[in-house]
């Protein structure tokens, strides 16, 4: 299933599209701290995190995930948009904390 | 193929250029047509070495070689050094300062994340000095 697909069936809103038409998910990662999510989030995951700023975008374009998912109604600054926009990153957002957010997301990829 | 080799200053000062080296690495990569999981191993020892080098040591350059059998990285600058190279290798352990963790870095996992993407890893530092680390990974 595509970002843009699943952000539908869970209500998630879409605040740059990027790839996300393009991407599949495979898996579901959790985290805020940049360098763990290098080290361990998968190619293809969709990322589930609080921090909403240009690092972020980074770390999601070397990390390959699928896209990035924002919860707990936390926004992407301007300079994170921008570079999401460059580099084609799917961002969604959402008002659920990250379990609500994740279990949703699991539900309908069947994980 | 001869050698081909990179060279990038890395802005200590500028927390969002970090990561320009790395993604201009992960390009070059592409270009020659390597392997996409050798690309992002390259391209994540990278850009923790560049934030490592953004939050500790006001920036410096980094040097990267590619020849037909291994991607070779040099890391230098003159910050003020590890003091202790073996604690800093552990995970977890970090001197980062508060700022820098609300920006999402500083979790202790810089330098192991960057041992575990490559095949070999060499730090020299002196305190007061700077540190270079060396980084190689085969192709």
């Amino acid at each position: 299933m595509t970002p843009i697909e699943l952000a539908k069936q869970c209500n998630f809103s879409v605040i740059n599209e990027g790839e996300g038409n393009d991407r599949q998910i495979d898996g579901i990662y959790c985290c805020d701290l940049l360098s763990v999510v290098m080290g361990r989030a998968k190619a293809n995951d969709l990322w589930i995190t609080v921090m909403g700023n240009l690092n972020t975008v980074a770390v999601a374009v070397l990390s390959d995930v699928s896209c990035i998912l924002l919860a707990e109604g936390i926004t992407m600054d301007d300079t994170g948009i921008q570079k999401a926009k460059q580099q084609d990153v799917c961002v969604l957002a959402t008002e659920q904390p990250v379990f609500e957010a994740a279990m949703c997301a699991a539900k309908v990829l069947s994980l | 193929m001869n050698a081909i080799q990179l060279h990038y200053e890395v802005d200590g000062t500028d927390f969002t250029r970090a990561g320009e080296a790395s993604a201009a690495v992960k390009k070059a990569l592409r270009q020659l047509g390597v392997r996409p999981d050798i690309i992002r191993k390259v391209a994540i020892a990278l850009y923790e070495g560049e934030i490592n080098m953004v939050i500790h040591a006001e920036g410096g350059y980094i040097d990267v070689s590619i020849d037909q059998s291994s991607i070779q990285m040099a890391l230098c600058d003159h910050g003020k050094g590890i003091e202790n190279i073996d604690l800093a290798m552990k995970e977890g352990y970090s001197t980062a300062p508060d700022e820098v963790r609300s920006l999402g870095f500083g979790a202790g996992m810089g330098l192991p994340n960057m041992k575990k993407n490559t095949d070999e890893m060499h730090i020299e530092s002196t305190v007061g000095v700077g540190t270079n680390v060396y980084m190689t990974v085969y192709l």
